[in-house]
C-alpha cells in the first residue's frame, strides 16, 4: 500500500467511527442498564424496582456521541497524543523554588492553620515518598507493603512512651531502628523473588503488621489503638494549648496559641523530609546508591562485577524501611492517637501511586506528585461526590501524557565531561 | 612451565535428564588466550556459566590459581565472590550493560569492590580519593577503547559494537587475572572485529588471561594460543590453532561426518 494511503478515505473511516461508536454505546448498555437503569424503590410489600429508561438512554446516547467525536478528531488530527512541555533543566529552579516556598509556608500572610495542616499532611507523604523511592525508585524492588514500617515506627513511639516515657526525639531513634530491623525481616524472605512474586509477598507482609497489631490486643490495644501519645517538645518547652509554666509560649512571652504547635510539627516534618532528600541524594553517589541502580537495571551483571545482591537488596530494604520507621513516628506524635486502620494497604497503594506518578527515581517528581495527590485531594473537596472522579481523571491524565511519570529522566551520578539527563525510555524499572 | 590459571576436571553439568557438560577436563595457561569453540549446544556457555559461578556443576571441579599461588574453587565459591576474590570477570554473550547509566557509571559499578570499603571504613575524604583513582582508572579505559567522548552518553545508546567494548572495559575495571569473553566477536563488523582482536591482545599483553568462546574463525584463529573444541559437553580436541584446525575430528563436528547426513531426507530414503 502506498503511504499516501494510510489515512483511510473520509467516507469509510466514517463507516467505521460509527460501528466502533455503536460498540462503545452497546458496552455502555450493559454497563448502565443494570447500573443506572434500575432503581429500588420502597413500596407495599417491600421493595420494588423501578425502570429508568431515559436515564439509561441519555449515558447511551452520551457514549456514542463521545466516541464519535473522538474518532473523527482522531481522524483529523491523526493519532492523539497528549504531551506535556518538557522544560529543559526545571529541575534545577524548581526543586530550590519548592524547598524555599516549604520554608516559608507558615508566614506567608494568608497562611492559617488549615494551611500548615495541610503542608503537614503533604510533606509526610512527601517524605514517604522519597523513602519508598530508594526501594522501588532506585533499588528496583516492587514493595507494596510499605505502610507496615511506618506502622512499626508508629507504634514504636507510642509505645516506648507509653512503657519507656520517651519523648519523640527519644523515640525517633528507636523507631527508625524498629522499622530498619523489620525492613531486613522482609527482605530475607524475598532475597530470591522477583517482580510480581516480590509485590505479592511484600503486600502480605504488610497486611501480616496490620493484623498483628490489630489482633495482639494486650500490646497493642487492639482495634482501640493507642492513645495519649506525647505531643514533641522543643527543647524541653511543650507547646499546651494553655501555656503556662515551662510552655513554649510562657517562655518566649508569646500569647499561647495552638497554631504554634501545628508551626512546629510542620518544621518537624520538613527537617525529616528534607532529611531523607539529603540522604538519598547522598547515597546515590555511593557505592551503594550505584550498586542499587545497577541492581534495577541487570541483576546478573552485577553479580558477575562482584556485587553482593544479597547485601544490596537488604540495605534498600532497610534504608527504606528506616525512614518510613521515621515518618511513623512523626505520625504518632502528630495525631497522639493511633490505631491499625491508620495503615491499611490503601496507604501503601498510594505511596507507590506517588512514587510512580512522580517518576521512579525522580526526588522532585515525587514531591510534586505527593503534592498534587494529597494538596489536590483537598482542593476537590468542593466537588463532593465527584472528587474521586475528578482525582482519577486527572491521574489517568498524567499517566498518558507521562507514562515515566512527572520527572522521567534520570541524571547521571558521576560526569566526566557534560552533565545531562538520560531519557526514561533507557532506563530500566527493575524487575524484582 | 608456571601452574595453569583455571584447571577445570571432571566437570560436569546436567539439568534433568540433559547432560550438557559430560566430564570435561582442560587447562587454560596463564598470559595465553584460550579459545573453546565447538557447534551450536556443545556445551560451551554452560562451561562458562559453570566457571563464573551462574550455575553450580553437577560435578567436578574448577580451581583458578592467581600469581602468589592462592587456589580459589570456583565451583564452591558463591557468586559475587567469583569476581570480587577470585578475580574472574565474565562478559555475556547478549550484551548486559547498566543501560539506563552511563558509560562512566557502569565502569564505576565495576569498581564496587574497592570503592564500597573505602566509602565505609575510611570515611569521607579517603572515598572521595578513591573514587578520583576509579574515574581516572575508568577514563584509562575508555582512552583505550575509544569511547572517552561517549563517558555521559547512557550505555544503551551507544552502537552495538561500542557496547560490546564497554562490557569489556567494565570487566576489566574489576582488575580480574582471568577474562572470559562469551563470543565477543558475534555481531561485529569485519573492522570491528579487527579491532577487538587488538584490544584483547593488549588485554592480554596487560597480563590477564583470557578465555573465549567464539564463533568467528577470524578471531579464534588469529589471536588464540590455544584452543578447545567441545562437541556434545565433551572435549575432542586440544591444542594450538594450526593442530586443531586439521584435526579430522574438528572438521567432522563441523561439518558433519558423512555426507549423507547432509542430503536431504527424501535421497537417503530411496
Amino acid at each position: 500500500m502506498a503511504p499516501a494511503a494510510a489515512r483511510p478515505p473520509a467516507f469509510a473511516s466514517l463507516a467505521a467511527a460509527l460501528k466502533d461508536a455503536g460498540l462503545a454505546a452497546l458496552v455502555a448498555f450493559g454497563c448502565a442498564a443494570p447500573m443506572m437503569g434500575l432503581r429500588t424503590v420502597q413500596g407495599q410489600g417491600g421493595l420494588t424496582l423501578v425502570p429508568r429508561f431515559d436515564t439509561v438512554a441519555i449515558a447511551v446516547a452520551g457514549v456514542f456521541v463521545g466516541r464519535l467525536l473522538l474518532h473523527l478528531w482522531q481522524h483529523r488530527r491523526g493519532a492523539i497524543r497528549f504531551n506535556l512541555p518538557r522544560v529543559p533543566g526545571a529541575g534545577r529552579a524548581v526543586g530550590p523554588a519548592f524547598a524555599v516556598l516549604a520554608l516559608v509556608l507558615p508566614f506567608i500572610p494568608g497562611v492559617g492553620r488549615y494551611e500548615v495542616d495541610l503542608g503537614i499532611l503533604v510533606l509526610t507523604y512527601v517524605m514517604l515518598g522519597w523513602g519508598l523511592n530508594i526501594v522501588v525508585g532506585l533499588a528496583g524492588l516492587l514493595d507494596l507493603g510499605y505502610v507496615a514500617f511506618y506502622a512499626v515506627g508508629a507504634y514504636t513511639y507510642a509505645l516506648s512512651a507509653q512503657h519507656l516515657g520517651f519523648g519523640l526525639w527519644q523515640a525517633l531513634p528507636l523507631s527508625g531502628l524498629m522499622a530498619g530491623i523489620a525492613g531486613i525481616l522482609l527482605g530475607f524472605p524475598v532475597l530470591r523473588l522477583r517482580g510480581d512474586y516480590l509485590a505479592i509477598v511484600t503486600l502480605a507482609f504488610g497486611e501480616i503488621i496490620r493484623i498483628v497489631l490489630l489482633n495482639w490486643t494486650s500490646v497493642t490495644g487492639g482495634p482501640n489503638g493507642l492513645s495519649g501519645i506525647p505531643r514533641p517538645t522543643l527543647f524541653g518547652l511543650n507547646f499546651s494549648a494553655g501555656g503556662g509554666p515551662g510552655s513554649f509560649a510562657d517562655f518566649f512571652g508569646l500569647e499561647p496559641a495552638a497554631i504554634h504547635r501545628i508551626i512546629y510539627l510542620y518544621y518537624i516534618i520538613l527537617v525529616l523530609a528534607l532529611a531523607t532528600n539529603w540522604l538519598t541524594i547522598r547515597l546515590r553517589r555511593m557505592p551503594v546508591g550505584r550498586a542499587w541502580e545497577a541492581m534495577r537495571e541487570d541483576e546478573i551483571a552485577c553479580r558477575s562485577l562482584g556485587l553482593n545482591i544479597t547485601m544490596t537488596k537488604l540495605t534498600a530494604f532497610a534504608i527504606g524501611a528506616t525512614l518510613a520507621g521515621l515518618a511513623g513516628a512523626f505520625f504518632a506524635t502528630r495525631q497522639a492517637f493511633i490505631s491499625p486502620e491508620s495503615f491499611t494497604f490503601i496507604e501503601s497503594a498510594l505511596i507507590v501511586a506517588i512514587v510512580v506518578l512522580g517518576g521512579l527515581g525522580s526526588q522532585l517528581g515525587v514531591a510534586i506528585a505527593a503534592l498534587v495527590m494529597i494538596g489536590g485531594f483537598e482542593v476537590f473537596r468542593d466537588l463532593d461526590e465527584f472528587r474521586m472522579l475528578v482525582f482519577g481523571v486527572v491521574m489517568v491524565g498524567i499517566m498518558v501524557s507521562r507514562p515515566r511519570g512527572l520527572v522521567g529522566e534520570r541524571m547521571p551520578t558521576v560526569v566526566l565531561r557534560e552533565r545531562k539527563g538520560i531519557d526514561a525510555a533507557l532506563v530500566k524499572e527493575g524487575a524484582g | 612451565m608456571a601452574a595453569p590459571i583455571l584447571s577445570i576436571d571432571g566437570l560436569t553439568m546436567r539439568f534433568g535428564g540433559l547432560t550438557a557438560v559430560d566430564g570435561l577436563s582442560f587447562t587454560a595457561a596463564r598470559g595465553e588466550i584460550t579459545a573453546v569453540i565447538g557447534p551450536n549446544g556443545a556445551g560451551k556457555t554452560t562451561v562458562f556459566n559453570c566457571i563464573t559461578g551462574f550455575y553450580r556443576p553437577s560435578a567436578g571441579s574448577i580451581v583458578c590459581t592467581h600469581q602468589d599461588g592462592t587456589q580459589y574453587r570456583l565451583d564452591r565459591l558463591a557468586g559475587h565472590r567469583i569476581s570480587s576474590r577470585a578475580r574472574v570477570a565474565r562478559t555475556f554473550q547478549n550484551i548486559r550493560l547498566f543501560s539506563g547509566m552511563t558509560v562512566l557509571e557502569n565502569l564505576l559499578v565495576a569498581q564496587h569492590r574497592v570503592l564500597a570499603p573505602a566509602a565505609r571504613m575510611v570515611g569521607l575524604p579517603g572515598y572521595a580519593a578513591a573514587e578520583r583513582a576509579a574515574i581516572d582508572r575508568a577514563r584509562a579505559w575508555l582512552d583505550r577503547i575509544g569511547l572517552i567522548d561517549r563517558a555521559d552518553t547512557p550505555a544503551a545508546a551507544l552502537p552495538y559494537g561500542a557496547q560490546r567494548r564497554v562490557e569489556i572495559a567494565r570487566a576489566m575495571c574489576t582488575e580480574p587475572v582471568l577474562l572470559c569473553l562469551d563470543e565477543p566477536a558475534a555481531g561485529l563488523n569485519p573492522r570491528e572485529s579487527e579491532e577487538l582482536n587488538a584490544l584483547l591482545m593488549e588485554i592480554r599483553a596487560g597480563g590477564t588471561s583470557l578465555l573465549l568462546i567464539e564463533h568467528d574463525m577470524s578471531v579464534v584463529m588469529r589471536i588464540s594460543d590455544h584452543i578447545i573444541v567441545l562437541d556434545y559437553g565433551k572435549r575432542i580436541a586440544d591444542g594450538p590453532p594450526a593442530v586443531v584446525q586439521a584435526d579430522p575430528k574438528v572438521i567432522a563436528a563441523y561439518l558433519g561426518e558423512d555426507d549423507a547426513e547432509h542430503l536431504p531426507p527424501e535421497v537417503v530414503g530411496s
